[in-house]
């Protein structure tokens, strides 16, 4: 098994009365509500928790690109994956990922990814969402009908830019480049390894099955809403005769609160999940799904509640996210008891842990993830034994790594430069 | 009208046809013909009309061929061609309007009659076109039509809006038909017609409600400065919707370009 511990960066600021004054968190979100002052600390704290993940066991840490989002303050997740390189040892930097449709040119996330490769020595596992359609149609503009021909443009030229040794010319639709000759290049070979987050179009499946990818649904509707779903990959895996079903082929993100007991975790968490469940995913409906985003066969098989006119403001309470799946919250007993449930149910062995939550405060967030890396985690290892071996899907570090801050003794000040020592 | 198919390079298209005198196309709104249908028997008694559909609307095949303005506005020139048409009055509401005006602007020698009802194309900043594609079911008919309450009773068909049957077909139908409409629509309905207006040599009419909240009167301004010689004619009562709403003034005024 294999966890990341993820952030995604909420703004934890947001008022009391945010989801009856504002329509959206997400793309119109009032600009006042961001404090760019208190930013700094948020930032800071955030990249604080990630690195204080990084040093208890988790195989991973990770982070994602939004835009126009105060649940998620990162519009460049390489900027914050930049910052743990350096900050951070042996855990692997999980990008998941860069929204490779949205980079002009594309070769950019190419370089950018083979830089931090190269920084953290090999530590990279790399995503290339489609996108939302919040970010990539509504933020970033991006035609919704033609939204995935540019990503399979991008994802091509990003593939040949890493695999080829000489300078080539590429002649696409959206992107037309004369000499592509990426410099960096990955110290990961052929590339690192991809990870594809989607929400369950069938093209997507099989994108990943024909490329060696792994799967991931990432939502915040928890592993029981999530079930159909990934039976629906792993079907589609079947189906096309996939030489395994290797439990690393998938992941999954869940949200996850431990306490020392069931009532702790309540006490402790039940605000910061209601934060996070009823104000940060309080995204207007008409920016969901922008027409020409999704294909028919999925706008046939969703759920059409959210197109209705909404007359009532329901309050999820923290029993129903818990008993639904949304949350796994509780002991460490719970936990383990819930996550070994997902995990065989969902049949995944990547599993990104969302742990700060909402406007969690960093010493209970700390208090959840020591909790849940020291009395958990050990528990959840065994699984899917047959598959250990399987190193496909996570990266491959260096055996020897360069330490950050190591510089020689200074130059004495006024002897001659190069002068013996 | 008959519904009926031609074949062109790229796919079979379905188009309208009906009524005799001068040949008129008519192309249709992001909203497609469904609640035109009206307005075309109507012009049928004065013209020899041809509708065609924006491949992927109603019962047409998508076009995964036609991806910007330039294959939107050759793709339909390619219609006219294969109708057998030369020089038909060229009529276009709204997303029509923008297609009808980059085709006049493309081949100015072609068209000698052009009517733009309410036609999208350009932007001015202090008057954004508001954002069809983020906006619910719900919320269209504020926008689209001169009395919203009725607009909603004959969008839904005499349903509630919030009926899971009405919403099905109306998102799937939305997908492909705004789906294909983005391709020139969004984010901003504007693809560069400003710049080009001015090679339009037709005798150019500019139709428009007095009430359009979508693309405001001050649109039918900014279209005059740009083609020479253009007329306006302003219909009070009526919302963008006009050639639904007032389709006898509409008809009326595409009766001068006989």
């Amino acid at each position: 098994m294999r966890f990341t511990w993820f952030n995604l960066m909420p703004w934890p600021y947001l008022p009391d009365d945010f989801r009856e004054k504002n329509r959206s968190v997400w793309v119109d979100i009032d600009s006042n509500l961001f404090d760019p002052v208190k930013s700094h600390q948020v930032y800071n704290n955030y990249l604080d928790l990630l690195e204080y993940a990084g040093k208890l066991g988790f195989d991973g840490i990770g982070v994602n690109e939004h835009h126009q989002n105060a649940y998620g303050l990162m519009p460049s997740p390489n900027l914050i994956a930049a910052s743990l390189a350096r900050r951070t040892d042996d855990v692997a930097l999980v990008v998941l990922g860069a929204s490779i449709a949205l980079y002009n040119p594309p070769l950019r996330v190419a370089e950018e990814f083979a830089m931090l490769d190269c920084i953290s020595g090999g530590r990279l596992v790399a995503g290339f969402p489609v996108g939302t359609s919040m970010d990539t149609n509504y933020c970033y503009g991006t035609i919704p009908g033609l939204t995935r021909e540019k990503y399979r443009e991008a994802h091509e030229l990003i593939k040949r830019a890493w695999a080829s040794r000489e300078p080539f010319a590429f002649n696409g639709r959206y992107t037309k480049l004369r000499y592509v000759n990426p410099w960096p290049r990955p110290i990961q070979q052929p590339h690192p390894p991809i990870h594809i987050p989607g929400g369950g179009s069938i093209e997507t499946f099989d994108f990943c099955i024909d490329n060696t990818y792994s799967y991931s649904y990432l939502s915040f509707g928890g592993y029981i809403r999530g079930q159909a779903l990934m039976q629906g990959y792993w079907d589609r895996v079947a189906e096309r005769n996939a030489p395994d079903a290797s439990p690393y082929r998938a992941g999954f993100a869940q949200t996850i609160c431990v306490g020392e007991t069931d009532a702790e975790a309540e006490q402790l968490y039940a605000k910061h999940v209601s934060y996070f469940y009823n104000r940060c995913l309080h995204v207007y409906p008409g920016f969901a799904d922008a027409p020409g985003y999704r294909t028919i066969k999925t706008i046939q098989k969703g759920i059409l509640s959210q197109y209705a006119p909404q007359s009532m403001f329901q309050e999820l309470p923290w029993k129903e996210l818990v008993d639904n799946g949304s949350v796994i919250a509780g002991s460490p007993e719970t936990v383990t008891q819930r996550m070994e449930d997902l995990i065989k149910k969902l049949r995944v062995g990547n599993i990104f842990c969302l742990m700060q939550i909402g406007d969690m405060p960093q010493d209970k967030c700390m208090h959840s993830t020591r909790l849940f890396a020291e009395k958990v985690m050990p528990k959840l290892r065994h699984l899917f034994p047959e598959y250990a071996d399987d190193q496909r899907f996570w990266c491959k570090p260096l055996p020897r790594r360069a330490t950050p801050g190591a510089l020689p003794v200074e130059w004495e000040m006024g002897s001659p430069v190069g002068a013996e020592r | 009208m008959e519904l009926k198919t031609i074949q062109t390079e790229h796919v079979a298209v379905r188009y309208y046809e009906g009524g005799a005198g001068r040949p008129l196309v008519f192309l249709h709104g992001a909203g497609g013909l469904d609640m035109d249908l009206g307005f075309l028997d109507g012009l049928a008694r004065k013209f020899h009309v041809y509708a065609p559909l924006v491949p992927g609307y109603g019962d047409s095949e998508e076009c995964g061929e036609l991806r910007d303005m330039l294959d939107f506005t050759l793709h339909t020139w390619d219609v006219v061609e294969r109708l057998g048409l030369k020089d038909p009055i060229l009529a276009g509401f709204s997303m029509g309007g923008m297609i009808a005006s980059e085709m006049a602007a493309v081949a100015p020698n072609d068209v000698s009659r052009l009517a733009l009802i309410a036609p999208a194309g350009l932007w001015m900043d202090e008057h954004p076109i508001p954002d069809i594609f983020a906006m619910l079911p719900y919320q269209l008919p504020d926008y689209l039509f001169y009395d919203a309450e009725a607009g909603a009773q004959i969008m839904s068909a005499g349903t509630d809006m919030s009926n899971p049957k009405f919403l099905q077909a109306f998102l799937v139908q939305n997908a492909r038909q705004l789906g294909a409409a983005g391709k020139i629509l969004f984010p901003i309905p504007e693809r560069g017609l400003s710049s080009r207006l001015y090679r339009i040599k037709a005798k150019t009419l500019l139709i428009w409600g007095e009430g359009d909240k979508l693309v405001p009167p001050v649109y039918a301004q900014a279209f005059q400065r740009g083609i020479a010689g253009a007329e306006v004619v302003m219909i009070p009562r009526a919302g963008h919707v006009v050639p639904f709403e007032k389709p006898n003034e509409v008809i009326g005024a595409l009766a001068r370009l006989q």
